[in-house]
């Protein structure tokens, strides 16, 4: 279809800015596995800190492409499958917030005054301007959801009988568990940390604030996942030659992750004190709940794809493997989702150890983690992010693909990479390597009297796997750019491979409403969290002053 | 739903059983457990070995930008030990791999862990939250021997 000149400029800029700031995001990913290797032993290279990096690399890949990447895939799929473009005035609100708010955290990072992680826990203060920041990326990414609300009921009343085309349900679901999970996050940083940061309140307490932030942080993994899950339900089975083996599958799935994607926060903060073990066991158990929803999407996608290739002709009852469009340039958003998928299974995997209450004391904080989360947002969420945006890029502008063959290989270069990095991380984090910190000044300085040369091998493996994922970068960045810049030779228009249903059951009228499920999720989340609230007010001392990366006395400025 | 997805559902069903049902055997009969909830005191700020029995120990361990204190704690082999756990600042972590005792260091909390060394040898407390630009520095030691002393 033909969009607006407007709706595609906003698109188009919501892919360009992430995608320049992950050039420096991918940097310093690089960067953290020559530290750690103990390759050099310094506290910054090129005038940026170990951990100003490592919070730009945070924030950057994690928050900033994310988010961005979600809105502008919202409206793309909105407008597409709704037939209705989203407000002029909305969408551009929406992108200048973000971006304002990106600057400004930007700002704070790149000069030294806000090295305090993606996680910024208090009582480690940064800038006031980074929280400014945060907040209105936050607020600018909720802002199109009450828009493609409102699309969405005028498009129910002009089809009733219909049942919602299931990328609208994926899309309005996703936005509706980030903006419940962003109301924690925007009271923990406008209510507790910004007047704390500028001196007008003296105090915060610490567990109440890191319980506010994991309320929203794990629902942001699933915020992360849910485009990708989009794709794998609606774009996959098209790309690979077969259809959707179920239609309801989908539907059910998506629903599931809007209850349960909230109330298992708790499962990040299993070795905090304060918070009571019942709370823990509890969000524990209910996080294995989300397995389901996981486990009904690997065998819907895998039976959409063995559909796909026994339509192409395979024999045997692994044959459809081989017969997929594994390297079809033309064909390239197959090769980035599969390659998703494979990472995705090990990713799964391993958070079903991490969600294990007394098996997370294991790996809690070690290196096992950014191993686990580099296979999941480091896996099918980025790849599914930079496939997708070189495909908008290249549809949207009527720019055909630059260096297609080269844009094939991309997504198996990087499958290479992050297997064999996250093996040397989770390797490592089995044997005590701590995560977000900086290994070559002490721990594998082998003139250190805390050398650790065990963790000589695990640090090198993740040095190697991220030598070959910067490489798969630059390949992508060229791609990218590439495509952007290169003459107009094909018509512009948004268009999507629309994937049809092998079972297309009827119309079920709980399963096609909003209604129930938000009430559902309601409940959950007051059951889960009431709790936990609670023991983090009633169990904690005073509340903490401000402390700056640097100085270990309190209040300093 | 066709018969095949009836199928997967069953298998879904009965694998996350089993893994809940390890969970809870784990808990409750071998009782492996994460640390225990202490409501906030000002006692456990100062920190401190204090061996209560012949083969029990409470250590008091405060983490601060950037060290542990105590720095090294020295136990008889064959003992147990409660550690009570505290931040004077930042957060900190405090992780002994060899015995998978993993906390987090919260200013205004107390985290507790118990803990038994039967064998002799020097255990690394390394803290794993990043807590500022020392952060790298902050290891401790116990040292487990006949003695429970240098």
């Amino acid at each position: 279809m033909q969009i607006s000149r407007s709706l595609k400029n906003v698109i188009l800029i919501e892919l360009f800015v992430p995608i320049t700031l992950l050039i420096l995001g991918i940097y310093h990913g690089l960067m953290q596995t020559i530290y750690r290797s103990g390759a050099i032993h310094q506290t910054s290279a090129a005038h940026l800190d170990y951990y100003q990096g490592l919070t730009l690399h945070g924030v950057i890949n994690a928050l900033v492409l994310t988010s961005f990447f979600a809105v502008a895939f919202g409206h793309a799929t909105m407008a597409f499958y709704l037939k209705r473009e989203p407000n002029k005035f909305v969408s551009w609100l929406s992108l200048i917030l973000m971006v304002t708010g990106t600057l400004l955290a930007a700002w704070a990072m790149l000069a030294g005054k806000a090295s305090v992680l993606y996680t910024f826990y208090p009582p480690l203060k940064a800038h006031p301007l980074f929280y400014v920041g945060a907040a209105l990326l936050l607020v600018g990414s909720w802002v199109p959801l009450f828009n493609w609300g409102v699309l969405y009921s005028r498009w129910r009343k002009e089809h009733p009988d219909q049942k919602m085309p299931l990328a609208v349900l994926g899309t309005l679901v996703n936005f509706t568990v980030w903006f419940v999970c962003t109301l924690a996050v925007a009271y923990e940083v406008v209510v507790l940390l910004l007047p704390w940061s500028m001196g007008i309140t003296s105090g915060v307490n610490v567990t109440l604030a890191r319980t506010l932030f994991w309320f929203f942080g794990h629902a942001l993994v699933y915020f992360w996942l849910l485009p990708a899950y989009i794709m794998y339900y609606t774009v996959l089975p098209k790309v690979a030659g077969g259809k959707l083996y179920s239609d309801l599958a989908g539907r059910i799935g998506f629903f599931l992750f809007l209850i349960l994607s909230i109330p298992v926060g708790v499962h990040h903060q299993f070795s905090d004190p304060n918070i009571e073990r019942g709370t823990k066991l509890f969000q524990s158990l209910l996080t294995f709940a989300v397995v389901v929803p996981s486990c009904i999407t690997a065998f819907t996608i895998a039976a959409s794809l063995e559909y796909a290739g026994k339509k192409r002709g395979s024999k045997g009852l692994f044959g459809w493997m081989k017969k997929l469009p594994y390297l079809d340039s033309n064909n390239y958003l197959f090769a980035y989702l599969i390659c998703g998928l494979i990472l995705f299974i090990f990713g799964g995997l391993t958070g079903i150890v991490n969600a294990s209450y007394q098996l997370n004391s294991v790996v809690h904080n070690t290196a096992w983690l950014p191993g686990h989360f580099h296979m999941t947002v480091g896996g099918p969420v980025f790849l599914a992010i930079i496939g997708m945006s070189t495909y908008l890029a290249s549809t949207l502008t009527g720019r055909k693909v630059f260096l297609p063959r080269l844009n094939v290989i991309i997504p198996y270069l990087w499958v290479i990479g992050i297997l064999i990095f996250s093996t040397g991380l989770m390797w490592g984090g089995l044997i005590g390597e701590p995560r977000r910190t900086n290994l070559g000044m002490t721990y594998l300085n082998p003139a250190s009297s805390q050398y650790h040369p065990q963790w000589v091998p695990t640090t090198m493996l993740a040095l190697a796997g991220g030598i070959i994922m910067t490489f798969a970068g630059l390949l992508f960045f060229i791609v990218f750019f590439g495509t952007v810049f290169s003459k107009k030779t094909i018509p512009a228009q948004l268009i999507f491979p629309e994937t049809t249903a092998y079972h297309d059951e009827k119309r079920i009228a709980f399963l096609d409403s909003f209604k129930p499920w938000f009430a559902i999720m309601l409940i959950t989340i007051l059951f889960a969290y009431i709790p936990a609230m609670y023991q983090a007010i009633r169990n904690s001392g005073a509340d903490a002053p401000t402390f700056l990366p640097y100085n270990p006395s309190p209040g300093s400025k | 739903m066709d018969k095949y997805e009836k199928k997967i559902l069953a298998i879904t069903g009965g694998v996350i059983m089993l893994f809940l049902f390890s969970l809870l055997y784990a808990k409750v009969s071998r009782r492996i457990d994460l640390p225990e909830c202490t409501p906030y005191s000002k006692i456990y700020n100062e920190p401190k070995v204090v061996k209560l029995d012949k083969d029990l120990y409470q250590v008091f361990v405060v983490a601060q930008m950037w060290q542990f204190q105590p720095e090294e704690i020295y136990i008889q082999t064959g003992s147990t030990v409660d550690f009570y756990l505290t931040s004077k600042d930042v957060v900190h972590g405090f992780n002994i791999f060899e015995k998978n005792v993993n906390l987090m260091a919260v200013y205004g909390g107390i985290n507790k862990m118990t803990v038994r060394f039967d064998e002799p040898g020097t255990y690394h407390i390394v803290c794993h939250e990043y807590c500022g630009i020392g952060h790298h520095n902050m290891e401790a030691s116990i040292v487990v021997n006949s003695k429970g002393a240098k």
